[in-house]
């Protein structure tokens, strides 16, 4: 079907996505389409009723929200067992000084770092590159994103918005090798570069999937192999982890851990799983020989105490990305934050704190389908949350949010007042108040009618139909016993 | 009975919804001080107008009559966001109540009035749109159910079937460019089998896309499935 002209939108979502070059657009649809059918088949073989499962999850997960106080101070006592050294940061600032502060004492220059989200919410490599300290991602998407200066696009394929022949072109520039858009050979040539790097690094970071409050174990997954490398092979692993990542017991990680590779990559299980007991043990010939780990605030705390809280069940598995139809039109940079689509159009507004209204357009960047809520592993009710902060930003009056949204004000008194209603619909105004606004000179009129047409306006023809056949009959109810069902 | 994008623009598709539940011998009230269900202002983020609007329609259909509604959003709205609207209010306890009365048409037909096939003939192909706001709900698939055993009637399968086609009411004006992309993925997909109408459950999901069907010079017809059942009773003489 032929396109239509874009419409010179004030929303900035719809404007990233209507100058979004064909070709990144169509990275992201394909890649974020194929993720969501594979999810659906590896779900449906696997599970007799997915559903369940998600719903189970999604209860553990509030349960420890629920009591996270409770669960923090036993994680912190198994962590102190293990032998690792627990640190507590309320904000971003102070988690980047924590770190810069453990490798300034033990005489470390050099970081590798397994993928972080959490470390993209601190500006962490920037911060340390600043404070003259090295920082390389070991991820090969977070490694490409690093070179070219940019930022991931999705939570779990940073890369998403890019092709191959744009990173062969990074990497020849990189001095890493004359051009080759060869999949293989922009692997073999990034893992011969990063391997020297693990063996020079004196610190890895790492984030964690999951900490059991029970045993202390951190749980990390990847697909490279990366994480196990970066934690292993330096004398000091750092683990900067929110406080939302807590699950009770061991027990509960095969439910999570089979909900996340499959949410998130279609996987039985994601290639590498370890599971992190605390540094080296005497009995040990490998491994870091001190392990710290930074539990991470940065606003959670006050995100728990509000009406969103379910958002921090979030295990960051991307399905709602690859589901959504915004964000399959956006991509993941329109969302201007560190977590796109629908739980980013959620989290990232919130862990603003008082600079909410700056992000409060997101949650108006849905048509509120559902279908976030549907994929979701931890059944978090998306769309509601979103109509929560769309309500926020009505109170604190912000104009961004507000943007192309007609006032509802006056229609609001029209539909609760009959007789302006009726008088509206028999006197084919009811466009001059119908909030869809398809007035001819606003602009939501303007908006819709620049791609769609209205039909015919027919106020008033149904109800007279329905009054001459069938005069009202005041007061008498329905004799049919078919009509009360629940009867 | 309620609708109010009925009233304004599909008359014939509420005259549907009407003559298909008197076949099933209902008596259908259509109480005439009735607006809108309150989901513009709902979603939108204006709850306080969302919550003036909701009191109003509370009360125009007090009593213990089902409600019954040819529209999957709006039913949904009544579940999910009267209570969400009139949450920590002094009222609060309507939404529920208000809610157990309230049936979309398909379900209403199916699990509330226990019909599960449908007589008649419809001799046409069809590309059904499961409309989004009847996720977690038995609308799409009490309305699949009906429309798979009417004799004649041609279903056509499509792709990303739980893809939205885009409308999401003020979203379609604030978001105008997603919005149609959306709408024009959702119909090359509907269109794939070369069907001879696409229908829905939904008018508003119907207005988007025969929106963008009319902007485009496409004559493909819309219908509602109360559209459907009527006329495949017609054909059966089984309505004048």
């Amino acid at each position: 079907m032929k396109s239509t002209k874009a419409y010179p939108t004030r929303q900035p979502v719809d404007r990233y996505a209507s100058d979004l070059s064909p070709s990144v657009q169509e990275s992201v649809y394909n890649a974020s389409k194929l993720k969501t059918e594979a999810r659906v088949d590896a779900l449906q073989r696997d599970f007799a009723d997915p559903d369940a499962n998600r719903r189970l999850a999604g209860a553990i997960k509030q349960h420890t929200l629920d009591h996270l106080d409770t669960y923090l101070e036993q994680a912190e006592s198994s962590l102190r067992e293990n032998g690792a050294a627990v640190h507590w940061a309320s904000d971003a600032e102070s988690a980047n000084q924590i770190i810069l502060g453990i490798m300034q004492r033990n005489d470390c220059r050099r970081m590798v770092k397994s993928k972080s989200m959490v470390s993209e919410e601190t500006e962490l490599v920037p911060f340390l590159e600043k404070n003259g300290m090295e920082a390389v991602e070991t991820d090969l998407g977070e490694y490409i994103v690093q070179i070219d200066h940019d930022h991931p696009s999705h939570i779990v394929t940073p890369i998403i918005h890019k092709n191959r022949q744009e990173i062969a072109r990074s990497f020849e520039r990189e001095g890493l090798g004359a051009y080759d858009d060869d999949p293989t050979v922009i692997t073999r040539r990034a893992r011969d570069y990063l391997r020297s790097k693990y063996l020079e690094a004196d610190v890895g970071l790492t984030g964690a999937n999951f900490v059991s409050a029970e045993s202390g174990r951190i749980v990390l997954v990847t697909n490279e192999g990366n994480a196990r490398f970066s934690m292993a092979a330096p004398r000091i692993h750092i683990a900067l982890v929110g406080i939302e990542k807590l699950v009770p017991k061991d027990r509960d990680l095969s439910l999570f851990l089979s909900l996340l590779a499959r949410s998130a990559t279609a996987q039985c299980l994601t290639v590498y799983t370890q599971f992190i007991g605390g540094p080296r043990h005497r009995t040990q010939r490998d491994g870091p020989e001190k392990m710290h780990v930074v539990f991470l605030d940065n606003r959670r705390t006050e995100v728990l105490s509000g009406d969103c809280r379910k958002i921090l069940r979030c295990i960051r598995c991307g399905a709602c990305m690859n589901v959504c139809p915004v964000y399959r039109q956006a991509s993941g940079h329109a969302y201007r934050g560190v977590y796109p689509g629908p739980v980013g159009a959620v989290l990232s507004p919130l862990l603003k704190g008082k600079e909410f209204p700056e992000l409060a357009d997101l949650p108006k960047a849905s048509s509120l389908c559902g279908a976030c809520n549907e994929v979701c592993p931890v059944d978090i009710p998306i769309p509601e949350l979103l109509l929560r902060l769309r309500n926020r930003a009505k109170h604190e009056h912000v104009s961004l949010a507000a943007r192309g949204t007609p006032s509802m004000g006056i229609w609001a008194r029209a539909a609760s007042s009959p007789g302006a209603w009726k008088t509206a619909l028999s006197a084919g105004r009811l466009l001059n108040v119908v909030p869809h606004g398809f007035l001819n000179l606003s602009s939501p009129a303007r908006a819709w009618q620049s791609s769609r047409k209205l039909p015919p306006f027919r106020g008033g023809a149904f109800r007279k139909w329905m009054r001459e056949r069938n005069p009202p009959k005041n007061g008498v109810p329905s004799p049919d016993r078919k009509s009360e069902p629940d009867s | 009975m309620g609708t109010c994008l009925c009233d304004a623009f599909f008359d014939d598709a509420a005259r549907a919804t009407v003559e298909v539940l008197e076949y099933l011998g209902c008596t259908v009230h259509f109480p005439e001080a009735q607006t809108c269900c309150a989901q513009p202002a709902f979603n939108a983020g204006d709850w306080a107008a969302a919550r003036r609007v909701i009191r109003h329609t509370v009360g125009v259909f007090d009593g213990e009559l089902p409600i019954v509604i040819p529209s999957g959003s709006c039913a949904h709205m009544v579940y999910h966001g009267y209570d969400l609207a009139l949450e920590g209010e002094a009222d609060a306890d309507a939404a529920p109540r208000f809610a157990r009365r309230t049936w979309e048409l398909c379900d209403y037909i199916v699990n509330g009035l226990e019909v599960r096939e449908w007589p008649g003939t419809y001799r046409k192909k069809i590309a059904f749109h499961r409309s989004c706001h009847t996720r977690g709900t038995r609308t799409a698939e009490s309305a699949l159910a009906l429309l798979g055993s009417i004799d004649g009637l041609e279903l056509c399968t499509f792709g990303e079937q739980e893809q939205c086609c885009g409308f999401g009411g003020t979203f379609s004006v604030a978001f105008p460019n997603i919005s149609a992309k959306m709408g024009r993925i959702k119909l090359e997909h509907m269109r794939d089998g070369d069907p001879d109408a696409i229908a829905g459950s939904d008018m508003a999901c119907l207005l988007h896309l025969g929106g963008i069907l009319d902007r485009e010079g496409v004559a493909l017809p819309r219908v509602h499935i109360a559209q459907i059942l009527r006329d495949a009773l017609k054909s059966e003489g089984l309505l004048s």
